[in-house]
């Protein structure tokens, strides 16, 4: 059983380790090894093409957490005292995010959005003044948040969700009794229980939205993420950079990911 | 402020948010999806079954789809329980947290990167190679269903593990005990009581994995190399280089459809076996 045990882990490993090493080559051919050193990863970081990319997926993925963290809070919090309708049409809502495939998502934003920019486009140019040029809507960086905001949401409300149910409603009666203002027991009160919960929520949505491909693919216009970076160099061939991009992306998860486990973790005892 | 305002204020902005880029959007699809193709790219609407009448043509990806997403559903769940079982059964508990971590962890991580591990592990120099040094020749392992079923377990392996996991782990522990006293082997034990009480996380882990397989388009697009595509690889085609947006939007409802009555079947058939559907999140 040990040993079926370590057999599936060397599974899970090699190929991230195999990466790894591969990234620290010397040699120019991706697969042999030829002594080690960093400088693919110095060529990785040189190339404008790949710190553009970067920038985009950074930017991508701060923006639409934090709006995704912000919305989807506030959207757990209210839904905690509504019932009927509205919390079923929610309840619905968040499965149907979740249940349909992202690639059904990345579609339906890109025809959906091309064909409301279409219907947007000739009543903007007609409102403008005559001089100045009109604002254009089209795909790129803007829908591309706007895409993202909308799947992290639904994940943050389940998190957050899961997160009041599990605390202690007598604190924020006791509050209420004790004359505080709603708004003062959510400050003093809701909202350093549920802190712990919305941070990880958001270091979660930011690995997703970094990490994610096949939205991106669909709705990114003519931008850039480092995801679309790295398929399409794939598809021209497997390179040592490719390598120390992976190595780093997947070691900048690795932290996110862990601080976001340790997060839940430290509110879960807290609240007991 | 009344309470029912601020109810309203904060549900606003989430609300407004699904409308418009969840809501809208999948309606386009259903509409476009009755629509004819106009010479330009674009939708002229219509009302027509022309395009799903031609869903025929790309029988070969939903074919691809519906075997190796119920495959790789199978192949993982034989993989993920025998180690869920030992990390929640035998390992020392002083372990437990961290073992669980690591196999959980890769599924956080870019399935981008992870899949082109397997580019580089089942390409020409990889494994190959290695076969071939120790006198097995000729075995090609990348662009194969070979390959993309070992795509699929990398990738979702850890997804089948979690939910299992958790099953077996709130198992009271003395209910084994009171079967080994009472005289039961170790195997009748294990087939009459870890195993019906571990049906609810079994089942959540299957879903989880099938749902995702169902539109997948990476591990194939990647280590499948054109051979074996799915409908995901479809849909891409589709959408991105033939611009057929009416004939790709019947396909992207249809395979909603089609995930949607088999999940419906699959929660029947489970709700018969007489296990009580158990939420299990992913963290």
């Amino acid at each position: 059983m040990r040993i079926y045990a370590i057999c599936v882990y060397l599974f899970l490993y090699i190929p991230i380790g195999v990466i790894a090493l591969f990234s620290f080559n010397a040699g120019r051919h991706a697969s042999q090894l030829q002594g080690l050193s960093t400088k693919w990863y110095g060529k990785a970081l040189d190339n404008p093409f790949v710190m553009d990319a970067l920038q985009t997926s950074l930017l991508v993925a701060f923006v639409s957490a934090s709006l995704a963290s912000l919305f989807g809070t506030m959207a757990a919090l209210a839904l905690q005292s509504v019932k009927g309708p509205v919390r079923t049409i929610f309840d619905m809502l968040i499965y149907i995010a979740v249940m349909i495939p992202g690639i059904v998502i990345g579609i339906a934003t890109l025809i959906g959005l091309v064909t409301l920019f279409d219907q947007l486009n000739p009543v903007l140019a007609a409102l403008w003044p005559d001089d100045a040029k009109p604002p254009q809507l089209r795909m790129g960086m803007g829908s591309l948040i706007a895409a993202h905001t909308m799947f992290l949401m639904a994940l943050v409300i389940i998190i957050v969700r899961a997160r009041l149910a599990g605390m202690d409603r007598t604190l924020t009666e006791a509050s209420s009794d004790l004359y505080a203002t709603p708004f003062g027991t959510f400050w003093q009160v809701t909202l350093p229980m549920i802190f712990p919960a919305v941070l990880a929520g958001f270091l979660l949505s930011f690995t997703f939205s970094f990490d994610d491909f096949i939205i991106a693919f669909f709705v990114a216009g003519s931008e850039t993420t480092l995801p679309i970076y790295v398929f399409s160099s794939i598809r021209r061939g497997v390179t040592p950079e490719i390598n120390a991009i992976g190595t780093m992306v997947l070691g900048a998860s690795l932290i996110l990911l862990i601080s976001a486990q340790l997060l839940l973790r430290k509110g879960e005892r807290k609240a007991k | 402020m009344t309470r029912r305002t601020r109810t309203w204020l904060l549900l606003m902005p989430a609300g407004t948010w699904f409308l418009v880029m969840l809501l809208l959007p999948l309606s386009v699809v259903l509409v476009f999806s009755f629509g004819e193709r106009a010479p330009a790219g674009g939708v002229v609407p219509a009302f027509t079954f022309e395009q799903y009448a031609n869903l025929p043509a790309r029988w070969a990806a939903f074919k691809n789809t519906l075997t190796l997403a119920p495959v790789g559903t199978l192949v993982s769940l034989l993989i993920a329980y025998p180690l869920a079982y030992f990390l929640a059964v035998k390992v020392d508990p002083k372990w437990k947290t961290i073992l669980l971590v690591l196999v959980i962890v890769p599924f956080w991580t870019s399935i981008l990167i992870r899949s082109y591990a397997w580019i580089f592990l089942l390409g020409g120099r990889g494994l190959p190679a290695l076969l071939d040094w120790v006198g097995i020749e000729g075995v090609r392992l990348i662009n194969t269903p070979f390959a993309v079923l070992i795509g699929i377990i990398y990738g979702y392996l850890p997804l089948m593990v979690f939910p299992i996991f958790v099953s077996l782990d709130r198992l009271d522990k003395r209910l084994l005990e009171a079967a080994a006293d009472l005289g039961a082997t170790k195997w009748n034990t294990f087939r009459q009581i870890t195993l019906p009480l571990s049906v609810p996380g079994v089942a959540t882990g299957c879903l989880l994995v099938f749902i995702l397989l169902m539109g997948e388009f990476l591990i194939p697009a990647l280590l499948g190399g054109g051979k074996v595509f799915f409908v995901g690889n479809a849909l891409v085609d589709l959408f991105l280089q033939s611009r057929n947006w009416a004939y790709g939007s019947a396909v992207a409802a249809t395979l909603v459809f089609v995930m949607l009555i088999t999940v419906t079947i699959y929660m029947r058939l489970i709700a018969r076996l007489g296990a009580s559907r158990d939420d299990v999140s992913i963290m």
